[in-house]
């Protein structure tokens, strides 16, 4: 029996894709220029199809990729063209809602703003909030270990996350969940882009509503002024929910594209959002304007309703796609430096801007430090494509200098495991591999992606150095 | 000494012993290179080694099977880099809390763990975490940890994470080797990501006869930080909540008002953060908990996290539980099965067979030989 028959014997035909122009809809994720056809694409709606799907490729030797909604941005959901591809898009229903516990329980294709339209009449919200958050998945959520702008305050989607059931890469269902006594192997799990497993059912942490939320709009001459803003606000002790800023050039393009009406000459906005109780709120806003004004901003705007908070928003939740509007093509990068670092980085990316003649737009999560670079070219333009590559490379070099990371939020995927070595030692990566083989021995789960060479899984020599009696 | 390096050693005895093992040597680590010796001669000479931090915990937890070696990290107590724009800290494993916390207090800053056992080091927390009160807003330690530095059973020296909060390049190992309680390698090195202390803290507190699930407060939007609960086994029961930052006092008294009394106060009562005593269980409950007579249970009505003390039948109380409730025996003596079930324990013995594959780090001390 092929693949294929045994696929067969498990779906309905309308759940197993091989027809070549149905194949191509899953040949990339958000990450267009790598492109592949997968062999085969399944459509499970239970973990035990899955599981099913997972055994299959296990005794044929075959590679297999999870897929959520193909939002990714690092590649992480390119398939294999000689491996099944399993889309997670049957797999929506949100199982069950406990308010008293604070928690839901969802399949891995639900999108992420799914889970807090169900609860937000009764006062509840998941908090990891992603740009992409009405389409993104869950499941890829859980994958990339996502972030949002509210992440400063709230943490990521390892923060929030407190149990799962994953499909081990052997085919067997398992449960990891923070009550485990022992290996905190749901946090290992979090954020292994697809590499150890597939998860099937999620459990996450819901919060209450905030009782105030405020969002500030302030405008500066420039970006290092904003920075500066960003420091004082922090080092006042405040923790807002938010801190984004956006360049003159991130400007520029969201205004062309969604007519945001910031203000006009501004060199840098920030965006501060501020939630909790009231009187919290109340007392932070006027000393977050009050920092804002003494560090130079020359405008500020406070939301005064829910429509004017959006408002604000749109801008900066546009920035990405708005580019398209001020370059033909565009790269998103995704580093992150200390925050203090900050002033020395853009430095940094000025002066590349320069060298190769090249346009980058800058947006990014201020508060954490998360740079999100747009390095703009025209694919057209002989040579453009390449020196944009060269540039936005250079900025993780920058981000590495400083201590800094790749990625923070968009994972490594098959975009950036070039770069690992760059950020870890041989060592490091051999002993990330053994929890890799830990889970997956065969090396069948997501092959190629996260690590830039692959290891094989066999005995783990050990160099001997002395004998015991020399020793002791 | 050890051999031809200068890792200082020491002969074992007596009040060295983990659950009554005493190790041959005791080997005292200055730096992340000396733990690489000292495990690369051990895995040449077979030798099994437990790591020690201020020993607050070695006695959790079941015995090694065997112990040779006990690394004594005392000696690595410094702080490595603390850069406080970054709200961020550097530290070496053996460094006690309390002390970091004096350090980072002078920046206004604070790991916003609570140390429910005084003394406890920084390695320690990590590898035998115990849940305080105000995990409930800022999580636990493996929330707060940001990077690690470990070293393996055959002597690697690997890093994971970094020195920024958001960064998601490679496994993360810091997590993994959280709960690990020295069985897949020593945690040398740690970066947490760090607050600002709060303007100001109040406490409210109230008494109630029997279980009492505060969901009010809860369901509120007056965000506690904490809330715990001190349930002795005789007398009545206290409920306290923690109210943080600079409207701290105001939201207490609102809840207050919403629960119809008790009585505010500017300091801890006496129980919080502090184990109930000996014999000592982790109970992991989210609903309120059936609670055998002559137990007593302390920890958060938030998270569900306790802290239990009295003797007992650990398999007759858990089977008072629902299914989805934690109970395993953490020190002392205990009848009935310590850990309860682990649904996880298959993928728990792959990693360490991957990580340690001759047995040799704290073998044993983890439910079913891992
Ligand atoms: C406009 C835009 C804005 C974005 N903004 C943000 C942002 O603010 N913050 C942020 O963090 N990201 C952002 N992203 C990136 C992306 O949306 C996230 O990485 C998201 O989590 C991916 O979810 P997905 O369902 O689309 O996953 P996919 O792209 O389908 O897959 C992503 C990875 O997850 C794996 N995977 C998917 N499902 C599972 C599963 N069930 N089990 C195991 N592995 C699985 C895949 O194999 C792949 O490696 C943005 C993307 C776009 C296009």
């Amino acid at each position: 029996m092929t693949v294929f028959d045994r696929l067969e014997a498990i779906f309905p035909p309308d759940r197993v894709i091989t027809d070549p122009v149905r194949l191509r809809t899953y040949e990339c994720d958000g990450l267009t220029y790598h492109r592949a056809t997968p062999m085969v694409v399944v459509l499970p709606e239970t973990a035990a199809e899955v599981a099913a799907v997972v055994k299959v490729c296990a005794e044929f030797g075959m590679p297999f990729v999870a897929r959520g909604s193909g939002t990714g941005l690092s590649g992480g959901a390119l398939p294999r063209s000689d491996g099944v591809l399993i889309v997670t898009s049957r797999m929506r229903r949100i199982l069950s809602v406990d308010l008293d516990r604070r928690q839901a329980v969802v399949e891995p294709g639900v999108t992420n703003l799914a889970i807090t339209e169900a609860v937000r009449d009764r006062g509840y919200y998941y908090a990891p909030d992603p740009s992409s958050q009405q389409i993104c998945s869950i499941g890829g959520n859980v994958a990339e270990n996502s972030g949002g702008a509210h992440c400063l305050k709230y943490g990521f989607t390892v923060n929030h996350v407190q149990a799962l059931e994953i499909v081990t890469p052997e085919g067997e269902i398992v449960e990891v969940s923070e009550d485990d006594f022992g290996y905190d192997l749901l946090g290992a799990f979090v954020g292994s882009e697809g590499t150890l497993g597939i998860a099937t059912k999620i459990t996450v942490r819901l919060l209450r509503t905030p009782e105030a939320v405020t969002t500030l709009l302030a405008a500066f001459e420039n970006i290092e002024a904003g920075g500066q803003a960003v420091s004082s606000i922090i080092g006042a002790g405040i923790v807002p929910a938010a801190i984004e800023m956006m360049d003159a050039l991130a400007i520029e393009a969201a205004e062309a594209a969604v007519a945001c009406g910031y203000p006009p000459n501004a060199g840098a906005v920030l965006i501060v959002e501020l939630d909790g109780p009231a009187p919290e709120v109340d007392a932070q806003l006027a000393e977050v304007i009050a920092i804002c004004v003494a560090t130079g901003s020359f405008e500020q705007r406070v939301a005064a309703s829910a429509d004017e908070r959006a408002k604000i928003w749109r801008g900066r939740k546009s920035a990405f796609a708005a580019v398209g509007r001020i370059s033909p093509a565009y790269i998103v990068q995704d580093g992150v430096v200390p925050r203090t670092s900050l002033g020395e980085v853009l430095a940094g990316i000025d002066a590349l801007q320069d060298e190769f003649g090249i346009r980058v737009a800058n947006v990014f999560h201020a508060g954490d430090g998360n740079l999100h670079p747009l390095v703009l070219f025209d694919d057209a333009a002989p040579g453009e494509g390449e020196r944009a590559e060269v540039v936005s490379g250079r900025i993780l070099d920058l981000c590495i200098v400083h201590g800094g990371s790749i990625t923070g939020e968009h994972g490594v995927g098959v975009d950036k495991a070039r770069y690992m070595p760059r950020m870890f030692t041989d060592a490091d990566l051999d002993t990330m591999q053994r929890l890799r083989c830990a889970f997956d021995p065969g090396g069948r789960s997501n092959p190629g992606k996260v690590f830039p060479t692959p290891r094989l899984c066999g005995e783990v020599p050990r160099v001997r150095k002395g004998s015991p009696g020399e020793i002791f | 000494m050890l051999g031809h390096t200068s890792v200082t050693m020491r002969d074992g005895g007596p009040a060295d012993a983990v659950g009554g093992q005493v190790p041959r040597w005791v080997a005292l680590p200055e730096s992340v290179e000396e733990i690489s010796v000292v495990l690369g001669a051990c895995a040449d000479a077979g030798l099994a080694v437990t790591p020690a931090g201020a020993r607050t915990k070695l006695c959790w937890a079941a015995p090694p099977e065997r112990l040779d070696v006990l690394l004594d990290l005392s000696a690595m107590h410094d702080v490595l880099e603390h850069v406080a724009g970054d709200l961020v800290v550097r530290v070496q494993a053996g460094i006690p809390l309390a002390r970091l916390a004096e350090v980072l207090a002078k920046a206004g800053q604070e790991l916003a763990l609570d140390v429910p056992f005084p003394g406890a080091t920084v390695g320690g927390t990590l590898a035998a975490p115990s849940p305080g009160p105000r995990a409930y807003r800022y999580g636990n330690a493996r929330d707060l940890l940001i990077g690690v530095t470990v070293v393996l059973a055959d002597g690697t020296i690997a890093r994971a994470g970094g020195k920024v909060v958001k960064n998601v390049a490679g496994y993360d190992l810091g997590k993994l080797f959280t709960g690990s309680y020295g069985t897949l390698g020593v945690i040398a090195e740690a970066t947490f990501r760090l607050h600002p202390l709060p303007a100001d803290r109040r406490w409210l507190t109230f008494e109630c006869e029997g279980w009492e699930d505060a969901g009010a407060l809860l369901r509120s939007q007056l965000e506690p930080s904490a809330v715990e609960i001190d349930h002795p086994a005789e007398g009545l029961t206290t409920v306290a909540a923690l109210f943080e930052g600079p409207a701290a006092r105001d939201r207490a008294e609102a809840a207050r008002d919403l629960l119809g009394g008790g009585e505010l106060r500017d300091d801890a009562p006496s129980w919080w953060s502090r184990p109930p005593g000996l014999p000592l269980a982790s109970l992991r409950c989210h609903v309120a908990p059936y609670v055998p007579e002559g137990v007593s249970v302390r920890g958060s009505l938030a998270t569900g996290v306790y802290l239990a003390s009295g003797t007992g039948d650990l398999d007759a109380w858990r089977s008072r539980l629902p299914a989805d409730a934690r109970l395993v025996g953490l020190a002392g003596d205990f009848t009935g099965d310590r850990w309860g079930p682990i649904p996880s324990l298959p993928l728990m013995r792959r990693v360490k067979e991957r990580f340690d594959p001759e047995r040799r780090m704290s073998p044993g001390r983890l439910a079913g030989g891992v």
